[in-house]
Parts: structure tokens; sequence; C-alpha cells
């Protein structure tokens, strides 16, 4: 028994490119990027750790609302974005919002949906994306569903969806990964397994030694990345993209991660279940610096360069959050009005009473 | 007597219930070592260890097969779910499956389980965890639904559903967790299931209402008192079963009345309040029984809260329409 539960967890190796000194330790692994590929990656991580700062004091000034914290996360949540096409859907958690953005979602809106306002949940024509999605692994099983439908039509093009260490427990992760791999949809399901969910240690979800094994059940590929390793994250969904868009089914990528922050911004205290040291230890993986140090030996990054783009998450940072200001305050009427396309006597009536309520 | 604030009335008692009766066992998302995310099950684990109070992995229809199952072997499960928006992920554990144990077997098992679960808005949480799903778990057969809106409530009717051999739904309104301090024994004491409190008497009109809406009740009483109309306000405590009798003795003193609720309008207990009043107490009625309720739209977006969720004014308005039908 433990003999075959052992040779399949061996399996499982964490994928790695860059070492935690940003030196190149799988030269066959390399994906082929270009320069600015390479420099826009690092843009993309530097924007987004500014952008999380910049929440978070939004957040405890009041003006942002419901906030998850992403600063350590960068190269799993825009590593395994990097891969995609602009054709490509995501389907994301309430932590998701960097990808979502780089996929085109305005900040302004991803602003407003912090503050649970209607237009954050508006997504624009073109972007193939979902509202963040809060309900744990609801997600994952429409994703399997939005990457068949995207086979049944013939499209090159995936789902990609994301959830947590955490989210891997719930029933919803073994069914969406089944029946994608029942219909070998066009699906990537990444586990961004930051080794808590709020307060729970991940070695308390599961008995498996890695998330990644959890394909096999399935009868799909599964990998375990190293997390903090942008290139390592990039290639390894490249890969789970190829493989979807030529018929060979989806694939699970757990991505091994660490979130600095609170769990979100609503009063988690992480000294209440994690050790200083575990958090030191994480630190030095960072996923900016290591990738800084492969960059800068390639003389491709500079200081300059890094100060113009924390400038520039800091302007669009500004900006977007004086529109989301300039939002109409919302109105039960025009709750009502999403709620059918042709109203029931009710909220016809109720779109009375509160047209009338509203106008005083 | 010591003075408390709702969640320290819901620790109090599930520590209690801890050290009276050793089948009792605390689990649930974040409710070991990190005390619930409100903090409810603070300081647990450390004084009764990790056998009697337990983190589970995050699955909700998990943590409700598990109580069915400790239940079966003889155990007393308090499981919590973290928010009651993830009602519907445990909803067959709960309704199809500890509703029906009992029933099923012909009385040879039960689901002795109480499923403690924050809920109520105000305060601004994302989607799906302010709800007010009470309605859902009304029209379920086999399960009794307890809301609790002061700290002395709170804690006395915590024990008695735990104590319960049925499944208890026992929902905690976010709102009360810490808005105020009350009295609450430091010693044990049970308030019965299914008894409605008759928080302040009046002769005029009848405010029938559970959770947050009490307070909502008891504010626009003080307004109604200063034009002159005397308002009786019930808090139902127990939404399942009903406490008739209260209710009625009520409506046959004033001859009117209104039922308050933060749920939408369609099919709420608002609804079955009135249609109970309808079948027993026609006669003595001087108006029709009116109702003051949400909208029937999903609960809104956060910073639409305020407009959405009805306060005293909405109630003062009907009170008056029924006193002066
Ligand atoms: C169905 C459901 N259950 C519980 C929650 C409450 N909750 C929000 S986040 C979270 C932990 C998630 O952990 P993980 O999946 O590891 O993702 P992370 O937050 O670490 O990114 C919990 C329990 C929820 N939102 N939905
Ligand atoms: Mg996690």
């Amino acid at each position: 028994m433990t003999k075959t539960i052992d040779a399949v967890q061996d399996q499982f190796e964490t994928f790695q490119i860059l070492s935690e000194d940003g030196e190149v330790v799988n030269e066959s692994a390399m994906p082929n990027l270009s320069d600015e590929d390479l420099q826009e990656l690092m843009r993309r991580m530097v924007y987004t750790r500014i952008w999380d700062q910049r929440a978070i004091s939004l957040n405890r000034q009041g003006r942002l609302g419901f906030y998850a914290p992403v600063a350590g996360q960068e190269a799993s949540m825009l590593g395994t974005h990097y891969a995609l096409d602009k054709e490509d859907w995501i389907l994301p958690g309430y932590r998701d919002i960097p990808q979502m953005v780089f996929h085109g979602f305005p900040l302004t809106q991803a602003f407003l949906w912090s503050r649970g306002h209607f237009q954050g949940g508006q997504i624009p024509e073109g972007v193939n994306v979902l509202m963040p999605q809060i309900i744990i692994g609801a997600q994952i099983i429409q994703a399997a569903g939005v990457g068949f439908g995207l086979k049944k039509q013939g499209k090159k093009n995936v789902c990609i969806t994301y959830t947590g260490d955490g989210g891997a427990s719930q029933g919803d992760f073994y069914e969406g990964l089944n029946f994608a791999g029942a219909y070998r949809a066009n699906t990537i399901f990444v586990v961004q397994n930051n080794r808590f969910a709020i307060s729970v240690p991940v070695e308390k979800q599961s008995a498996a030694k890695t998330i990644a094994q959890k394909a096999v059940a399935a009868g799909i590929e599964g990998i375990q990345v190293d997390g903090m390793d942008v290139l390592a994250v990039y290639a390894a969904t490249q890969q789970a993209r190829e493989r979807a868009i030529s018929g060979e089914g989806p694939t699970l990528i757990e991505t091994l991660t660490y979130r600095y922050g609170p769990h979100t911004m609503a009063g988690d205290d992480p000294t209440r279940y994690r050790t200083k040291d575990l958090d030191n230890e994480w630190e030095k993986k960072d996923p900016l610096v290591r990738f800084r140090k492969f960059l800068e030996k390639k003389n491709l990054w500079s200081e300059e360069q890094e100060n113009k783009v924390v400038e520039e998450a800091k302007e669009d940072i500004k900006a977007a959050i004086k529109k989301a200001d300039g939002a109409p305050k919302q109105k039960v009427t025009d709750l009502i009005g999403f709620m059918f396309e042709d109203l029931p006597f009710n909220l016809r009536e109720q779109l009375e009473e509160y047209t009338a309520k509203e106008s005083k | 007597m010591a003075q408390m604030t709702m969640i320290q009335a819901i620790t109090d008692a599930m520590r209690n219930e801890l050290k009276s009766n050793e089948q009792v066992l605390v689990f649930g998302e974040d409710v070991g070592q990190n005390g619930g995310v409100f903090r409810a099950t603070e300081g647990l684990q450390k004084e009764f260890g990790e056998d009697r109070v337990f983190d589970t992995p995050l699955a909700e229809s998990g943590i409700g097969g598990l109580a069915i199952g400790l239940g079966l072997t003889g155990f007393r499960p308090v499981m919590e779910i973290q928010f009651f928006g993830f009602v519907f992920e445990v909803f067959d554990s709960v309704a199809a499956q500890m509703g029906r144990m009992r029933y099923r077997s012909g009385g040879v098992y039960t689901s002795p389980v109480t499923i403690r679960s924050p809920f109520g808005g105000g305060v601004k949480t994302p989607e799906l965890h302010a709800d007010s799903l009470e309605g859902l778990m009304y029209q379920t057969p086999g399960i009794k639904v307890v809301i609790p809106s002061t700290p002395y409530d709170a804690k006395g009717l915590l024990i008695s559903a735990i104590r319960d051999n049925d499944p208890v739904v026992y929902l905690e309104h976010m709102k009360l967790y810490r808005s105020f301090r009350g009295e609450v024994p430091e010693e044990e004491y049970t308030i019965e299931l299914g008894k409605a409190d008759v928080k302040r008497e009046g002769k005029d009109v009848s405010i029938i209402t559970y959770g947050a809406m009490v307070h909502a009740s008891l504010k626009a009483a003080e307004e109604l008192e200063k034009e002159g109309i005397s308002a009786e306000v019930i808090d139902l405590r127990t939404i399942s079963p009903l406490d008739i009798e209260t209710i009625m003795a009520s409506v046959e003193k004033t001859g009117r009345a209104i039922v308050v609720q933060e749920a939408q309008k369609q099919a709420g207990i608002g609804a079955f309040v009135v249609a109970e009043i309808n079948d027993r107490a026609i006669l003595h009625l001087e108006a029709p029984v009116l109702r003051v309720t949400a909208p029937d739209t999903v609960f809104p977006y956060a910073s639409a809260e305020d407009v959405w969720i009805p306060d005293h004014r909405d109630i003062v308005d009907k009170a008056k329409k029924v006193y002066n039908f």
C-alpha cells in the first residue's frame, strides 16, 4: 500500500529553472522568451508589488474595501498568466486580481469590485475573465465547463482557473479535475499553494505530500513548480497550454509560494499561526529579488528601469482610484434591474417603491 | 453578573458545554489555533486540546458529513460554517441528511448536531457572507433554527441547542457580535428552544421580529412612543419552531401587527407569521398584518447595504400604517 503512495509521490519533484540567487539551474527547460518578454515579466511583478503596497494603505485609510494581499505570489500569478493568449479565459479567485488586470480588466473596476460596487463586476467586452470568485472552489468546476466549451468550438484557446491550497480540499476541486479529464477539456488548473488557508497550514488539509499528485487519480497531467521562480511557472503553464490546445487534455499545476501579508485586510493576524522564522525563510526566496538578479547579470534591468515602473504604478493607481471615486452612488433600483430580463410583479412593485424612496 | 458581548457569551456557552459533556466536539475552518475568524472559539483549543477543538480541511460538505458521522458514533458535534452564505456547499448534509436522519431510520438514529454560523448585513463583507438565508432552513423539515439578539439569550440558547438531540442551526448576526454588552450570568443556564421573548411591552401594535431587527424595532418603538403609539416588540429567538402562543397572545391584545425581517420579502419567516396570524386571529385584527423586509434582490454589494437593509424608519412607517388603518 504505502509503496504505491510513495511511488506516486516521489514522481512529483519541484520544477525549478532559477535558483534563489538567480542562477539558471535547469538550462534545458529555459523557455523561449525574448529580452523584451523577460523585461515585461519583471515590469509586471514590480508593478504588482507596488500596487499591493498602495492597496494595503488605501484599505487602511478606509478607501478600498475588501482586499486580499498578493506580495510573495507575483511569480505564481503573473508567470502563469504570461503564458496565456488574449482570447484565453481566466476564472479567478478573490486574490487573483493582478491576472485579471493584465488580461485587460481596468484597474478602476478592480477597485470598484473591492468596494462592493456593481460596476466592479461589469467585465468589458472582449476581456475573457469572470468576476473574482468568493465561494472557494466554485470556479474550478466551471473552468472544466469553459475549457470543454472552447474545445467543442474548436478554439485553440484554454481556460485557466486559480485556487489555493485550501481550495484543493473542496469537493468542487476533485469534480473539476475529473470532469475536465473525462472530456479532455482545454483547462489548466492552478493551485497556488501559499502554505496556509487563512490560518490552517497545508499539512492539515490532506495526507497527500503534494497537491500536484491529485492529478493522478483524475488521469490528467500534474506538476509541482517553484512558485517563486517566474521562469519555471511560465514554462510549466506554457507547456500545459500547448498540451491543452493540441487535444491532450487538462493539467494541474501546483505552485509553491507564500503570501507575505495577512490573509485579507479584514482583521487577520498572521502572527497567530505563522512564525517569523517561516516568514524569513520564504522572503529569501522572493520572486522579484531572484528575477532581478537574473536580469541584472544579463544587463536587462537597472535601478532606473525599476524606478520608472514604480512611478508608473503609483500614477496609475492614483488615477484609477480617482476615477473610482467618481462612480455613481448605488441605488436599490439599480440592483433590481439586474435581477431578471423581465421583472416579475414583486420586483416591479419594489422598483416603484424604491424609485419614490430614492428620489426623496 | 459579568458584562459580555454576544461573541463572548457564545464562547462562554461552548466552554461550558465542552466542560460539562466529554462528547462535545467543536470543529470547523480556522476554529482551532486561530480561535475562529471572529474569535468565537478563542482559547478553546488551548483549554480542551486538539482532540476536542480542531481545524478541518477547507470543505463545508466535508464538515457536515463529518458531523453526521461523529454524531452516529456517540459524539455531540458543534460545527462551524465560517459564514452562512457557504451553507449551499453543505446543504445536502444539513437538509437532506441531518434533517431526515431520525425520520429515515424510524427514530433509531439522530443527528444531534449544532451548526453555528455568522450571517447578517451591515458589516460590508464580500458577497455570500451576510445573506439572511434562514428562510431556506425554515422550509426544511427536521431542522430547528435559532437566532439570538442579545448576549444573555445567545448563551442560554446555545447551551440548549448543543443539548438538543435534533439538528439545530444557530445563526449569529455579525452586526451584534461586538456592538454592545449585556449582563450574562457566569454559571450555566438554558433558554428553551421555541420560546419567544417580549422585549418591550405595548398595547397598540405588535412588532414581531428576530435577530438584528430586534434592535431596529426597539428603536422604532421609542419613536412611536413619542407619537403616542405603544408598540410591543416580540423577539422570536427561535424561528423554527415558532412560538405561536406568544405571538397570538400579543396580537389578541393589540389587534394590530407587523412582522420585521432583514431578509428579502419573498417566502420568508414574515410570510409564515402573517399566515399563522391570519389562520388563528383574524377576528381580533383591526388592520391587515404588514411586513417590513428587504427587497427581493440578491443581497446587495457592500456599498449599497445601507439603502437595502430595512431600518427603524421603515418600521415606524409600517407601524403607523397599521395603526392608522
Ligand atoms: C466555500 C467557502 N468556504 C470558506 C470561505 C472562507 N475563506 C475565504 S479564504 C479561505 C482560505 C482559503 O485558502 P486557500 O485556498 O489556501 O487560498 P489563499 O487564501 O491562501 O490564497 C477561507 C476559508 C469561502 N470564501 N468560501
Ligand atoms: Mg493558501
